[in-house]
């Protein structure tokens, strides 16, 4: 593991209104790692989300970008720091090949004119990169491709813009086994290749079998955060319907812990 | 990590060697997905000249009837190219039709009534055009009103102002010699010639060169074989289409001498090209076909969809002042009935019968003037054949019909080839 985390979330609230989504929530996020974030439907993880990639303003809380404090207020803000979200439905256009979807809104051009040969060029390289051998045309229209391979173009255009964080939300969800498997094996490359990437899941296979670390969220709070090798299946099922397993998680007596989850392979502490 | 999930979608992607057979199969292959483009409007296009051609061999087939289905068809065409932009987004404009009618009426007006110069009227027209298809995408972008019941509101409105403009139906005539040139007078034979090798050398130059960059880059590419079929496909179309209008077409040679290429023609054809730079080459074009295929997509990559479905209205629009100044110019006036009647929907059909797509997301302002020309064969070969007005209407609603069910047809074959 590295030293620096690339994302460090304290303290984060957010409320809409009087209800109170996240509350104290606090995130470690490292480069070359696959961080999944789990929690029951409601618990907050989209919010979260959202609040990484600058849809929601942040009630209050810090964001630590490579260790420096940063504020991110918009979409473009978090693309500037080069965080991209995957988003569970895509935002692909079928009715546009697959490199123009990637390079859709941000079109390379030379004068006016649309520099397709270079793009063409860029796109053949990051899928190369990715070790991607699964479409056969970089001219074909998106809506020809199978969900794999949809979710794989979606994956590949987050990539291609020197992204330092990649955010997946249940980019599995609608897929079949051999599809899984392919997308997972994607997943899994692009920490290697020494990204940071968060996966939203509901699948526990999925989880531990990509993640090194799991973040839990239960009801707005950040209940654990431990290294996926230290927990097992039964534990993080029960943080995230009970929000504590064992010594993990929310204390039983409340208000006897300290503040928010550690990083590393320490059990952390419940919030609360 | 293992690649058994990787290898089972297809092989690897080698380059295969560009072949011209490679490139048929290729293209007969997206013909069975469902891609069918323009191929059933040419085929359309080809029946319905064969059976034209055979029933009235002297008249359809004459030079001087060549040249009236480009005259004739010419207005509808100008408005369908501007429809295109707006079926795109999957949005309707209703209110063309009338819009060129006002636009054809603002033309009168300033140059007969005021006595401006002609290019005054003209701007005046096409502006007239611009402040339509502003209000009418604003209406939709910004307040959020379905794209069907403004353009109805405005094809109502739109009616009762050409006659508010032509003061309750007597006709302003229109004279000037540049505005009646357009659709009622020719280029010298020459001139033809020299556009058409333009037209031909240009073509040659950009298919050529884009080859050459893509195969320097070491892209997949055309076969030049095919890239030469092209362009020398081009080169015979327009030969003979030229070759043809530069025929005396004139009944008494000793009055008038009547040859040469529609003034009309390369009005359309520059029209066309720069309206197919602009969707096929430029970010905006590529906007326009990202908001149709995917609102939402284009919005989060951080696409303006507002300021794109207004302008499509504000293209559309100006098309239709275009046409309007076109059939004014053709009618040499203007009356409360210009842009009314069956022109709207004539144009609207044109783009679908060209292959455009109501559903949006697909369509090239190529379609338009394909389509433009079946209607135009239509309207033209069965007044030659003395059908009356009901049975003309009757034929054309049943191609509407067919091409839209092509339409649909080829959408369902998609969406069952496509493993969704």
């Amino acid at each position: 593991m590295s030293a620096t985390p690339l994302l460090e979330l304290r303290g984060i609230d957010k409320s809409f209104g009087p209800v109170q989504v996240l509350r104290d929530v606090a995130l470690t996020v490292h480069p070359g790692e696959v961080t999944a974030l789990v929690g029951d439907n409601g618990a907050g993880k989209s919010t979260l989300v959202k609040c990484i990639s600058g849809i929601h303003p942040t009630d209050d809380g810090e964001f630590l970008f490579n260790g420096e404090p940063v504020h991110i207020g918009s979409p473009r803000d978090a693309a500037t720091l080069g965080i991209e979200v995957v988003y569970q439905d895509l935002a692909l256009c079928d009715n546009l090949d697959i490199v123009q979807n990637m390079f859709l809104g941000r079109e390379r051009r030379s004068g006016i004119v649309l520099d397709e040969p270079t793009m063409e060029q860029l796109a053949a390289e990051t899928l190369a990169g990715l070790s991607i051998r699964t479409v056969t045309s970089l001219r074909q229209h998106v809506s020809s491709l199978s969900g794999g391979q949809r979710q794989t173009v979606a994956i590949a255009k987050a990539v291609l813009w020197n992204s330092k964080l990649v955010i997946l939300d249940e980019p599995t969800a609608a897929l079949g086994v051999a599809q899984t498997a392919q997308v997972l094996e994607l997943v899994r490359r692009l920490a290697d290749n020494g990204l940071a990437v968060v996966l939203i899941s509901h699948n526990m296979n999925d989880v531990f079998a990509v993640s090194d670390r799991i973040a839990a969220l239960y009801l707005g709070q950040m209940v654990a955060q431990v290294k996926t090798t230290d927990i097992t299946h039964a534990q993080v099922v029960e943080l995230i319907t009970a929000g504590r397993s064992g010594g993990l998680g929310l204390a039983t007596d409340p208000g006897s812990n300290g503040d928010g989850p550690q990083a590393a392979d320490s059990i952390s502490g419940g919030v609360r | 990590m293992t690649t058994t999930a990787v290898r089972k979608d297809g092989p690897a992607a080698v380059t295969p060697t560009p072949t011209v057979g490679g490139h048929v199969r290729n293209y007969l292959s997206r013909v069975r997905g469902g891609d069918v483009g323009a191929l059933p409007a040419v085929l359309g296009l080809i029946v319905l000249c064969t059976v034209f051609a055979i029933m009235r061999p002297s008249s359809f087939l004459s030079a001087g009837n060549f040249a009236n289905l480009f005259t004739q068809g010419a207005a509808v065409t100008l408005i369908a190219m501007g429809l295109v932009f707006v079926l795109l987004l999957g949005e309707i404009d209703l209110s063309a039709g009338f819009a060129s009618g006002v636009c054809a009426a603002v033309l009168a007006n300033v140059v007969t009534v005021l006595g401006y110069p002609w290019w005054v009227a003209v701007l005046a027209a096409v502006a007239t055009g611009v402040v339509i298809g502003t209000t009418l995408g604003m209406l939709v972008a910004k307040i959020g009103i379905p794209s069907f019941v403004v353009t109805l509101a405005g094809f109502l409105a739109f009616q009762g102002v050409v006659l508010l403009l032509v003061k309750d139906g007597t006709n302003i005539s229109v004279r000037d010699d540049v505005l009646v040139a357009i659709a009622n007078r020719n280029l010298a034979p020459a001139l033809g010639w020299v556009l058409t090798a333009l037209a031909v050398v240009g073509y040659a130059a950009v298919q050529l060169l884009r080859h050459r960059n893509r195969a320097a880059r070491g892209l997949i590419t055309d076969p030049l074989a095919v890239v030469a079929l092209r362009i020398g496909g081009l080169a015979v179309i327009l030969g003979t289409a030229v070759y043809v209008l530069n025929l005396e077409r004139s009944r008494n040679v000793l009055i008038v001498s009547l040859k040469g290429v529609p003034i009309v023609v390369p009005i359309i054809a520059v029209l066309l090209v720069v309206w197919t730079f602009v969707l096929q080459r430029t970010s905006y074009g590529r906007h326009i076909y990202a908001v149709g295929g995917n609102r939402e997509a284009a919005r989060r990559a951080g696409i303006g969809v507002d300021r794109i479905r207004i302008s499509v209205f504000v293209i559309c629009s100006s098309m239709a002042a275009i046409g309007g100044i076109v059939a004014a110019s053709r009618a040499n006036s203007v009356d409360p009935n210009t842009g009314g009647s069956n022109v709207l929907l004539y144009a609207v059909g044109a783009a679908v019968i060209g292959g455009t797509s109501l559903f949006g997301g697909k369509g090239r302002v190529f379609d338009a003037v394909l389509g433009g020309a079946v209607v135009a064969v239509i309207e033209n070969g069965m007044g030659l054949m003395g059908y009356t007005a009901g049975v003309k209407y009757v034929v054309t609603g049943v191609v509407l019909l067919l091409a839209a069910s092509v339409d649909a047809l080829s959408r369902r074959r998609a969406a069952a080839t496509g493993t969704r």
